[in-house]
Order: structure tokens, then sequence, then C-alpha cells
């Protein structure tokens, strides 16, 4: 961004990758494949790179809202310092945060979630499924991540992104708005479990499994890691796969 | 003369008491802290209208859906009865709206209908609870007083409606039999099959009539003072309730004003934060809450969808969003009782949290929003978790381990893992 800056240029979208899509291995394959994605439709973006940080969003589920609003107000200053004006993010925590809870800390701006990004591109004509791995007849279940679904009412763009794939769509018994934690939210991801007897990653597993599925779709960094552990516990790494929408897409248009 | 005297009596002190409870509560929902919730008017009246009245989000669940939609219209319909009782009592009257004609006689027998279904409703109700034993109705905080509170509740209508079908009955024969008074008036589409089991003597049947009326009314009247004890209370409260619930997305947590002061203040030390009185950070007790919050406790009815589709509870965590709201409605109640017994400064020592809800319970939450999508009159119990958590890491510090190295993280790396901020664009290099 910095650099785009320095040329006196400013990018269509700013790509929020989030501190998963940065860090954590597996989800930088999927930071790629968002990027993949934007270069192949000719979509002017930008990175903060290392001026990006935490959105806050662990440290607000956890209750620490001093925390939260330190790292909300610093981001809202590089924000508002670029003039960026519109944001993409990997992450639906991410992307709750950025749009739900800043503009009340003074930064406003149009945020959505790349599930929604990819549903654009493909109404617009610009993304299709062709030149790459075909998904035809596979069985996807796709798995609503909290604050992206319930949090934000966004069930369908996710969904319709697995539709050009023609591929065979089912659904668990709890989806949508009925959809069952993957585990990780409320700062979950970041301790061990409370005393149960199961834990909630094995018991979303589980339900996916039912369904017979070759891939199991997902949206969300935190929801991969939790189906991801799920389906090694369940030694069935080699049948099914865990896969980010933008990772689906990126690899059924072949790049 | 003295019927009419001993009724007015008996309703007036059946409203005094009621009102005098109501007012308690509303007070006590008023300990809570100030929020706004007058906004856009228009789309709190069509939420309201929606979920209250059209109980929308029963219908995720057809059979209780079905079955409470029964005993939701009687309840609503047969109160247009009560109306003509209490006419008829206050003036020695019988029957007061058959001058209504064949509209009367339609209203009639459209509330035999109604009390038949209400009856048998509840009768399927009581089985679901006790025969069937249906999951959401279990759980460690479904024993003692909640559990009888739901078998009450349906006995009752099941009396209640028992002898309204009854006196209808009575007067059906004594209307045959052409008894004075009892004018020719109704339609007795369910209660004309009770009419052969009636004694036939005119004076038995007169005694039985007045029984069941008085029964009947004098029922009401309990009914109604038993509500402000009751989970019952739900059936006023759901429309307020869901009038002033939340109309921002799920996920979008409060920003606390106060914190905002102070970050401000820490980032810019020119900035003057507006003087504000100093206040807790979260919630430690239920006065702690917001008055929504407590509205919120006095509205449940303890039917636990919440609970049923709470992904802690499910893998048999302690936590259950049903306990949190009955626990502040216990301690709000315990709070109330506090200040009429020994005046408002009161204090007992004892708090919502640990006394009632316990850390594991809140720090087992993930905060899905499972709970408040599945609550038919858009309860919230994760603000209250929240309120709870906040108060636990910004006045006690007293997270686990693994969140406060998480948030140690962030305040170091800017990112919840122990990376290197200088490191945040290495993904970009490697393949």
């Amino acid at each position: 961004m910095a650099e785009l800056m320095a040329a006196g240029e400013e990018p269509e979208i700013l790509f929020w990758v989030g501190c998963a899509g940065s860090y954590d291995e597996r989800a930088q394959k999927i930071t790629r494949d968002i990027c993949k994605i934007l270069h192949h439709v000719g979509i002017k973006y930008a990175v903060l790179g290392t001026e990006e940080s935490c959105t806050g969003d662990p440290a607000k589920r956890a209750g620490n809202e001093f925390l939260f609003q330190m790292q909300a107000m610093t981001n809202i200053e590089v924000l508002n310092a670029y003039n960026i004006k519109k944001i993409v993010t990997g992450c639906p925590h991410c992307f709750n945060t950025i749009k739900n809870e800043y503009p009340g800390l003074g930064g406003t701006y149009e945020v959505i979630h790349h599930t929604q990004l990819i549903q654009d591109l493909i109404n617009e004509g610009k993304l299709k499924a062709e030149g790459g791995e075909s998904f035809k007849g596979k069985k996807i279940t796709y798995h609503d991540p909290c604050y992206l679904g319930r949090g934000n009412g966004i069930y369908e763009a996710p969904r319709k992104a697995l539709e050009v794939l023609d591929a065979q769509l089912v659904e668990m018994k709890r989806c949508k708005s009925n959809g069952l934690c993957c585990g990780a939210g409320g700062a979950q991801m970041f301790k061990e479990p409370e005393k149960g007897n199961k834990d909630i990653n094995v018991e979303r597993i589980d339900e996916a499994l039912q369904t017979n599925p070759q891939v199991i779709a997902a949206g969300c960094p935190f929801c991969m890691t939790m189906l991801s552990d799920g389906i090694k516990l369940k030694d069935k790494e080699q049948e099914v796969k865990v896969l980010d929408i933008a990772e689906i897409t990126a690899r059924a248009n072949g790049l | 003369m003295v019927a009419q005297i001993l009724f007015l009596v008996l309703t007036l002190a059946a409203i005094a008491l009621f009102t005098v409870n109501l007012r308690k509560i509303i007070r006590n929902i008023r300990l809570g802290k100030p929020v706004d919730r007058k906004d856009q008017p228009q789309k709190r009246l069509m939420t309201m209208l929606r979920v209250a009245f059209g109980q929308s989000k029963m219908v995720v669940r057809p059979i209780p859906a079905f079955l409470h939609f029964f005993v939701y219209i009687g309840f609503v319909i047969i109160n247009i009865e009560v109306l003509e009782i209490i006419i008829d009592g206050l003036f020695g009257t019988h029957r007061i709206f058959n001058g209504l004609g064949g509209l009367y006689n339609f209203l009639i027998g459209s509330f035999e209908i109604l009390a038949f279904t209400v009856w048998g409703s509840c009768a399927i109700f009581l089985v679901r609870r006790n025969i069937l034993k249906l999951k959401r109705f279990s759980g460690v905080e479904m024993k003692s007083w909640p559990k009888s509170d739901a078998n009450y509740i349906l006995i009752t209508e099941i009396l209640l409606m028992s002898a309204f079908l009854l006196m209808n009955a009575a007067d059906a024969k004594l209307q045959l039999l052409g008894a004075s008074h009892y004018v020719n008036a109704g339609a007795f589409p369910v209660s004309q099959y009770l009419i052969n089991i009636l004694p036939s003597s005119e004076s038995a049947l007169v005694i039985l009539e007045r029984s069941c009326w008085w029964f009947h009314i004098i029922g009401i009247l309990a009914f109604l003072n038993y509500l402000p004890y009751s989970k019952h209370f739900h059936i006023l409260f759901a429309f307020p309730n869901t009038y002033f619930s939340n109309l921002e997305p799920k996920g979008e947590f409060t920003n606390m004003a106060s914190v905002t002061n102070e970050v401000k203040a820490m980032l810019d030390p020119s900035f003057v934060p507006a003087e504000t009185e100093p206040g807790k950070f979260g919630a430690k007790d239920v006065t702690d809450l917001s008055w929504v919050n407590l509205m919120n406790a006095y509205t449940c009815t303890e039917c636990g969808r919440c609970t049923s589709v709470c992904p802690a509870n499910i893998t048999g965590k302690l936590l259950s969003p049903r306990k949190i709201m009955m626990d502040t409605r216990d301690r709000i109640t315990e709070v109330g009782q506090n200040i009429d017994k020994h005046g408002a400064e009161h204090q007992d020592g004892k708090s919502l949290l640990d006394d009632y809800i316990s850390r594991e319970e809140i720090w087992a939450c993930t905060s899905c929003n499972a709970c408040v999508e599945a609550c038919p009159v858009n309860i919230d119990p994760l603000q209250i978790i929240m309120e709870l958590r906040r108060f636990a890491v910004m006045e006690e510090s007293q997270a686990p381990g693994s969140i406060n190295a998480m948030m140690g993280n962030i305040e170091n790396n800017q990112a919840p893992w122990k990376y290197s901020p200088a490191d945040r664009f290495n993904w970009a290099q490697e393949n």
C-alpha cells in the first residue's frame, strides 16, 4: 500500500489479510489464492503488509475492550491515512469487526468478505469455473462461519460461489442460520476448551462426514483450522479435503 | 347482590396485587444501566408484530409451534369471553353479549373449539415434559421450581378450560330445561357432548354452572397473580421484549464509550474527555447489566431452544444460555427483595458472577449467536456473557492463562500469536 501511495495511486480495493491469513501456514495458502483471483480479474488491489495489525476481534470477544479499541483506533488511523474506501477480507472475524464495530470509532468503509467478492465477480461474468480442476459432480458441503452467517446474515454468497462448479452441493443437518459453530469463535481459538464430553469441532466434523462429502468448504481461517484438525483426528485426510471457497475458486480456474 | 360485591372485591384485589407486583418488576428492570432502544420505531413495531404476534421464530420447530399457536390464539381470543364474565359478574347479568345474536353464537362456538384445542395442546405438552421427557426440558437448571412451574401452568390451563366447557355444558342443559335466568344463547359445539353426563336436576345444574363460573374467573385472577412469579410472564413481556430487541447485525458487539474516552486520551495526550461518571467496566452483578438484559430475563419462558443449539452445551460443557437468563432473573428478583426489605442501599455481598454464574460457564462461550438466533422472543444471553467477561478481564484481570497470553501477543506483536510484526508480509514470498 505504501508503494502505491508513493506512486500517487489509489487501489480499487484494499485486501485485509488478517493475522491468520498472514501467519498461519494453512491460511497463507488461502491468502495467496485470494490474491490470484484479484489478479486474474484485473482488480487493482493493495495490502497493508507490515502496516496491518490485528483488528482486535479476539481481544473484544474475550472481554478486553481496551485492547480492542487501541487496535481499532490504530488501524483506523492507518486506513484513513491511505484514504481507503473499500475493503475485502478473507476472515469473517476481521470482516465483522471492521464492518460493524469500526464505524463507531471513526472508520467507515465498504467491507466485503471474499466470498461476496467472488459472488459479484461471477454475477458480472468476470469469473467462471473453467480452465482448471473440475469439481463437476463432486460432493461438497459448506460450513457456515458464525460471524459471516448468523453474525451478518451472509448465507448465499458462498453457496453461489460453489454453484458455478456444477458440483453436488449437500447441506449438513445444521446449516445456515442453524449452523453449528466450529468451536473457535469468542476467543476459543486461543485457549483449551472447558471440560465436556466432546470437542465442538469433532461434533461438527461428525455431522459433516454424515453427508459423505469429498470436499468440506469453509470461508474462515479459524473454521479451517478446527475442521482440518477434526478431519485429521478422524483420519480422513485422504478422502475428504477441507478447502476454502477462495481455494476452490482458484483451482477451478486453474490459477 | 352479595355475589356482585364479592366479585367486585375479588377482581379489584387481584388487579391491585398484580399492579403492585408488576410495578416491582418494572422498578427492578430500571435498576439496569441505560441503553437507547427507542430508535427506528417503525422497524421495532414490525419486529414485534412479526416475532411476538406472528410467532415467526416458532415455526423452526413445527410440532410445538402448532400446539403453541392454539394455546396462544386461545389465550388472546378467550379474553373476549373474560370481558363478558366480568360484566356479568359486576351487574348480575347472564351472558350480557347475547344481544349480538348469530355473532354471539359464533363467538361462543369458536371459544369452545379453542378451549378444546388449548386443553388438548396443554395435555400433549404435559406428556412431552413428563412422559416423553424431551431433552430440551431437562438440564441442571430445570430441577425443582422451574420444573414444577411448567407443570403448574399447564395443569392450571387445563383446569380453566375444563371449567369453561363444563360451565357451558351445564348452561346448555339449563337452557334446554327452560330454567329462568338462563337465556337461550350460545352455541356449544364441544360441551354438547358433556350434557348427558351431567345431573338432570335443575338445582344441581345451577350449582355446577355457578361453581364452574366462579372457579373459572377466580382461576383467571389467581393465574394473573401467578404470572409475576412464573416463567409464564412471557405472555405479557414477549411484546415489549421484541419491540426493544437489538436491530443491529448479531455479530456487532457494543463499543464501550467509557473505554473510547480513555483510549483516545492514551493515543492523544491533548485529548480532553468529556466528564463522565467513573463506573465499572463490564458486569459483576445484575445492576451492572442494561435494562434490556434484565427485561430479557423476565421474558424468558425457559423453553430451552437456546441451550439445545449451544455448541458448548451440546458437547457437554457447563454453559447453558437458558441458565444464564434464569440466573439473571433469580438474582434481580433477589436484589429487588433486598430493596423491599432493607432499603435501596442494602448490600448482601452476593453477585451474579460467581454466586450464580461461574467462570467456567462464561469462558465456554464461542459467541456464535446460535442462542440469540434460536430465541422465539429475541432474548440475548450472549450480551450478558460478554458483560461478565468484560468485568473479569478489565476489572479483575482474571482471564484464563492462554487468553492472557493471546492478549499479550496482540499488545506486543499486533497479532494473537507470537510472531514478529516484521514477518507479517512473509506470506507473499513463500509458495
